[in-house]
């Protein structure tokens, strides 16, 4: 009986993984969000050549292994990378650090929400952008007034997705911000340490339980948002 | 209103190279499905860009190509009703009549939105949701939006094509209301010659992306033999009506004829076909049509083996068509005098 108790109680290092996926999962969906509707509005109403190539860029991190992912960005932010000489001007350290995590999570993630959301806006009426510029709307007006309310709904399917990918993401992480107890252990990293670990399969399992609460919750809300949008 | 156009667009398998001056108020442009009226509208609402040519409205200059001007659709202030209505669905009814409004500055808000509700007959509409509207009152309400949007030209595109066969023309009254009220100048887009005549004053004739005609509407509707038009039909503008026996008596201009439709409302208008109008050299004793009209021919165009014969009935004007054979027989020639007689049932309502 105690051991099933201290089954279900999670340790303050469990708690702290917990907090940090979904801050992780928070910052990483909320920062990628812009470019994820300005990439969706390229793919979808973009009449550039380079437009399949783009679009081939956009979604390699769909298809490449997630480790691959995050070495990559291990060379371009490490300290003698591109990106990381750059930033160490600024006194910005990305490797080992939660900068790093929520890097490796939107780079993963983006795939996902920009295609969601080319979907929805390939869905959206151009005429209804051509009668709103007829009717004195800017390009900007247009683009809030109409194109962003009506593909409000695959913009939010996006995020939600890209957020429960983030809360999964292991590979890149790993390798771009390390497995650091409290500062970048997120849930799939803490369940790795405690399945690597002598008897750990108990916590493993509580974390994996909180794992799937966390996913179903975000499946209950999101569903429940996109109702909300239904009945408009 | 003044419009002057010179364009060129090129596409893949279509070239469109158009140039005409509009000085009419109502003015159509008319031509089967992909002569390239619709292209002439994007260009001239900003929506697509010509290759070459020019666009002046009165003095603004909306695209020059060599002078590199090109006004963005917005900045036209030339306002479209499409096809489909294109209602926002997002947006209540109210929001979509208002989108355009809010944003004119104040001072240029020249259309007082309740009485143009009035004659739209939309009061009763702004309440309900944008899914539970009919077809004629969708384009109603975008036609409200458009012109609440305060523009210097209304392009109307197709405008009835979208709209149920049997109540299409219901909607012409309102269009007719709204452009007499506020004057705003229209260009009307169509490939139904019933909706230019009813519509337009003058009209452009475009096939294969280049104009083959341009001149008064009626003029070049009972000149044309071709396209639809082997025969004519007058388009008569009746006013309301009192019974007469079993039938009913309309005031058409100075004189009165009988019909078997009954009225509905203050404006009656009905189709009448030029094969459907008997010409008589003298006063018939008996006759089983309801109506003789004693009539004076004002003009004669033949082609082929059937001929034309405009008439002057009192302050109105009817054409006939006939064959060559009854023009000798009557002597009909131009200032002589025929009775004229329709049956009470050649009338077909049109709304």
């Amino acid at each position: 009986m105690i051991n099933e108790i201290t089954m279900l109680t999670l340790s303050p290092q469990d708690i702290s993984a917990v907090w940090l996926s979904l801050k992780v999962a928070c910052s990483a969906t909320l920062i990628s969000t812009p470019f994820g509707i300005a990439c969706g509005y390229f793919l979808a109403f973009g009449k550039s050549r380079g437009k399949a190539v783009i679009e081939g860029i956009i979604s390699l991190p769909l298809v490449l292994p997630p480790v691959v992912v995050g070495y990559l960005l291990l060379l371009s932010f490490g300290s003698n990378g591109i990106i990381g000489k750059f930033l160490n001007l600024f006194g910005i350290q990305v490797v080992f650090s939660l900068t790093g995590a929520v890097i490796a999570s939107a780079v993963v993630g983006f795939p996902l929400m920009v295609r969601s959301i080319r979907i929805g806006m390939e869905a959206v009426d151009q005429s209804y952008i051509s009668v709103s510029r007829t009717l004195g709307a800017g390009w900007w007006d247009s683009f809030f007034t109409i194109v962003l309310p009506l593909s409000a709904r695959a913009i939010f399917a996006g995020m939600s997705l890209m957020f429960a990918r983030n809360l999964g993401e292991f590979g890149a992480t790993v390798i771009l911000a390390g497995n650091i107890p409290g500062v970048t252990q997120t849930i799939p990293l803490a369940i790795y340490e405690y399945t690597s670990i002598p008897g750990g399969d108990r916590m493993a399992l509580t974390l994996c339980l909180v794992s799937i609460s966390l996913s179903f919750v975000i499946l209950l809300v999101s569903e429940g948002i996109n109702r909300k949008f239904k009945r408009g | 209103m003044r419009l002057n156009v010179e364009l060129k667009k090129r596409f893949k398998d279509f070239t469109l190279d158009v140039a005409f001056d509009l000085s009419s108020s109502r003015t159509g442009i008319f031509g089967p499905s992909g002569s390239g009226k619709s292209t002439i509208m994007n260009l001239l609402s900003g929506l697509e860009l010509p290759d070459s040519g020019y666009i002046r409205l009165g003095n603004t200059v909306l695209f020059d190509s060599k002078e590199k001007i090109n006004l963005k659709p917005d900045q036209r202030n030339i306002g479209v009703v499409f096809q489909h209505a294109h209602l926002f669905p997002h947006m209540s009814v109210k929001r979509n009549i208002f989108y355009g409004y809010k944003r004119i500055k104040p001072e240029n808000r020249r259309i007082d939105p309740e009485d143009l509700f009035e004659a739209l007959g939309i009061t009763q509409l702004l309440s309900r949701d944008v899914s539970t509207l009919s077809g004629g009152e969708r384009q109603r309400i975008a036609l409200a939006r458009t012109v609440l949007s305060n523009p210097r030209l209304i392009l109307m595109d197709e405008p009835l094509s979208a709209l149920d066969e049997g109540r299409k023309f219901q909607i012409i009254p309102y269009l007719k209301n709204v452009f007499n009220n506020y004057g705003i100048p229209m260009i009307f887009i169509s490939h139904s010659v019933l909706e230019m005549r009813m519509m337009t004053d003058d009209v452009i004739v475009i096939e294969g992306g280049c104009i083959q005609q341009h001149g008064k509407t009626e003029e070049l509707v009972k000149k044309s033999w071709n396209r639809g038009l082997e025969c004519y039909v007058n388009l008569i503008n009746l006013g309301s009506a009192s019974p007469y026996k079993d039938l009913f008596r309309y005031n058409w201009g100075d004189i009165s004829i009988i019909l078997t439709e009954p009225p509905d409302g203050e404006e009656n208008f009905f189709e009448l076909d030029s094969r459907d109008i008997l010409l008589f050299k003298r006063h018939p004793e008996a006759t089983s049509a309801s109506n003789l009209l004693t009539c004076t021919v004002t003009d004669i165009y033949s082609c082929g083996n059937r001929v034309r014969v405009a008439l002057a009935c009192g302050n109105e004007h009817l054409i006939a068509q006939i064959v060559p054979e009854s023009v000798r027989e009557l002597e009909i020639e131009k200032d002589a005098m025929v009775v004229v007689a329709i049956k009470a049932s050649a009338f077909k309502k049109v709304f």
